[in-house]
């Protein structure tokens, strides 16, 4: 069974998922940065997969995308990195980046690697959902890969609904309209929307990502949804030297002021 | 040049892109949901907008009265004397603003107004089209923000200084090669962060669908005019080929449109070769691309073997971009449109003898399709028009310097 359904399947309330850079700090540290995630106790594992162009992003993940780009990371050395990660870990795992570097590498190739080193999920926000029926849905399964959409503010419920259809394992709520790395707070816009999302009765459990540093943003979403996802803060944690442990739990616990 | 056309394909499908945007196996809209709805907007409601009699009527009457069209058809005699053949060129550099880019702008800003839009916002590489963009925000009173490459800013800062004239904010790109690229990234990104009350004037037929149709239709009226020119001035409207310059292809989409489906009519766009086609610095992309996904649509890319966007390099600004248009990417496909290489030396040379024959001073951008001249062998019976898409004053720093 797929981790992430293994997952959900009896954790649904604050889920904490953890996005990084695969070869950003270190290009080598792919497989350390997962492992030491899990044991500090992230439920899902988000390793984004470096462009050279993206356009949702924020300045956090642009620079470490670049990086780890100028450092000779690609597909290929990912995969490879990958290779023996199901010996260290059974943390589930999400592959998060565009679309072209997918589709140069191959869409059969790409699912079967996926397969091979243990990934459970794909988060490809760049496309669209009649291309994922035509082209992507069918190697997905058989592949045993989690599709994991976007949902926004703007979406109209009905699309909601097609997008938590075409979901398997989660559907992946935006919290505000803005590139990864924005961080405002939630204010009572954004958590009518959490609850709205909330009373629709999807079908897949929701995380909510884009904006959460803190343990307050968490715990905010965690009050409404199945969880949260963190990204950039976590970039700009392992570039102050802080722990994979360190962080997780300051996310997780209010932390007292001296 | 007729037998090399796929004869498989409806040349019609090459104008006009099927309902999801495709252009043959080129097109679409690749975008994050961040941007569906605004994407989904303009998609839903571009066409019934500008075929409205309405819209028509307000857009036709600001291309006349504002921005000076009809544009000259202009039969370069020395030029043609020079090549043994007889050479028109579309004047664009003498419509308001120096190039091309306001016939798309004017008809943009009246959609963007027609959506209730109040915020503009514009990516420029040349800085063409991002003065055409402040300069309709100015004539209808709304906020404009230009996204420029740092490099960009730099190399044509006459044009920064104009759009700050206009009252435009001019935000520098500062990731990548601080060019045209990185200057639409952002734009993009702003765009995801002003879902409702903004309006991406994009300059090119390039992006998610619905604007590389949006930007051809409002172009076309380049091609409108010149077969309506030509027939006064030669009695055909009908030439034997039509010569553009192609960075993401606007005016080339607007001088071609009209003759996409007249199948004598030879096609052809100049990429530019920057260094050289396999210098490493160049911005050839159909020459070196492969199909690939950039800034929401699938066309021809420059890029790596792992799929990461290639630095494109060009001498011009507004052709220094890793992409082209989708409907570029399809003509060449299927042998509709051929598109050759013009280095920043070839371009040079042509932007000074036009100078020098007919008192005309291009735009870097456009030399590179006067440079074409150099390589095709054009006929005494043969009439040729070469699109002139804008004027050369801002490009005075390169054609001036020793």
């Amino acid at each position: 069974m797929n981790n992430l359904n293994k997952l959900f399947g009896k954790k649904r309330e604050n889920v904490l998922a953890v996005y990084f850079t695969a070869g950003y700090p270190k290009v080598d540290g792919t497989a350390d940065t997962i492992v030491e995630l899990a044991e500090a106790g992230a439920d899902i594992v988000e390793v984004g997969m470096p462009f050279s162009d993206p356009l949702a992003d924020g300045p956090t993940i642009q620079q470490s995308s670049k990086v780890a780009l100028d450092q000779g990371m690609s597909l290929v050395r990912l995969f490879s990195q990958l290779e023996n990660i199901r010996q260290r870990t059974s943390v589930p795992l999400v592959l998060m980046g565009y679309l072209n570097p997918v589709l140069q590498f191959g869409l059969k190739r790409f699912c079967q690697r996926c397969r091979e080193v243990g990934v459970d999920g794909l988060i490809l926000p760049d496309m669209p959902m009649d291309f994922f029926e035509e082209n992507c849905k069918a190697l997905f399964e058989a592949n045993g890969l989690c599709s994991i959409f976007l949902v926004t503010p703007q979406t109209p419920d009905e699309r909601i609904r097609q997008l938590d259809a075409a979901s398997t394992g989660f559907l992946y709520a935006v919290s505000t309209n803005s590139t990864t790395g924005s961080s405002r707070g939630f204010g009572p816009e954004q958590q009518a929307y959490f609850q709205k999302l909330a009373a629709m009765n999807l079908k897949n459990p929701v995380l909510v990502g884009f904006g959460i540093s803190t343990h307050e943003d968490f715990s905010t979403v965690c009050r409404h949804l199945n969880g949260g996802v963190v990204g950039s803060a976590f970039i700009r944690a392992q570039e102050q030297g802080i722990s994979e442990k360190a962080f997780v739990k300051n996310l997780r616990e209010r932390q007292v002021v001296s | 040049m007729k037998s090399n056309i796929d004869m498989a394909i409806d040349l019609a499908s090459l104008r006009n892109p099927d309902a999801k945007g495709f252009y043959g196996p080129f097109g679409g809209a690749f975008v994050p949901e961040m941007l569906f709805p605004n994407v989904e907007e303009l998609r839903s409601r571009y066409l019934e907008i500008i075929e409205s009699e309405a819209f028509r009527q307000e857009f036709l009457g600001l291309l006349r009265d504002y921005a000076g069209r009809p544009t000259p058809l202009y039969f370069a005699k020395r030029l043609s004397e020079k090549y043994g053949t007889n050479l028109y060129l579309k004047r664009e550099d003498l419509c308001h603003t120096g190039a091309h880019k306001i016939n798309n702008t004017i008809g943009q800003i009246l959609l963007a107004r027609h959506l209730g839009k109040r915020r503009i916002i514009a990516e420029t590489g040349a800085g063409q089209h991002g003065v055409a963009t402040a300069t309709v925000c100015a004539l209808m009173g709304m906020e404009c923000v230009v996204y420029m490459g740092a490099l960009d800013m730099e190399r044509q800062s006459p044009n920064v200084a104009r759009m700050r004239m206009l009252g435009a904010t001019v935000v520098p790109a500062t990731s990548g090669n601080q060019t045209l690229k990185d200057a639409t990234n952002e734009a993009i990104r702003d765009w995801i962060c002003h879902p409702t009350d903004t309006h991406y004037i994009i300059g090119s037929v390039v992006g998610p669908h619905p604007y590389p149709d949006l930007v051809a239709r409002l172009q076309s009226v380049i091609s409108e005019e010149m077969r309506r020119q030509l027939a006064e001035k030669t009695g055909s409207e009908i030439p034997t080929a039509v010569l553009a310059c192609v960075g993401g292809g606007s005016n080339a989409a607007g001088a071609f449109y009209h003759y996409i489906e007249e199948e004598s009519v030879q096609l052809y766009g100049a990429e530019a070769a920057g260094h050289g086609v396999h210098s490493g610095e160049t911005a050839a992309t159909i020459a070196l691309g492969k199909p690939g996904i950039l800034h929401g649509s699938l066309s021809m890319l420059m890029q790596t073997d792992d799929g990461q966007v290639v630095e494109p390099y060009s001498i011009s600004a507004g052709l220094d971009y890793p992409g082209v248009g989708p409907m570029h990417a399809a003509l060449a496909h299927f042998g509709r449109a051929k598109y050759l290489s013009v280095t920043d030396e070839q371009a040079l040379q042509a932007a000074h003898q036009l100078a020098r024959l007919e008192g005309i001073i291009p735009a870097l951008e456009s030399a590179h399709a006067l440079a074409l001249l150099e390589e095709l062998p054009f006929g005494k019976k043969d009439v040729v028009v070469v699109c002139l898409s804008g004027r050369g004053d801002k490009d005075m720093g390169v054609y001036g310097a020793p």
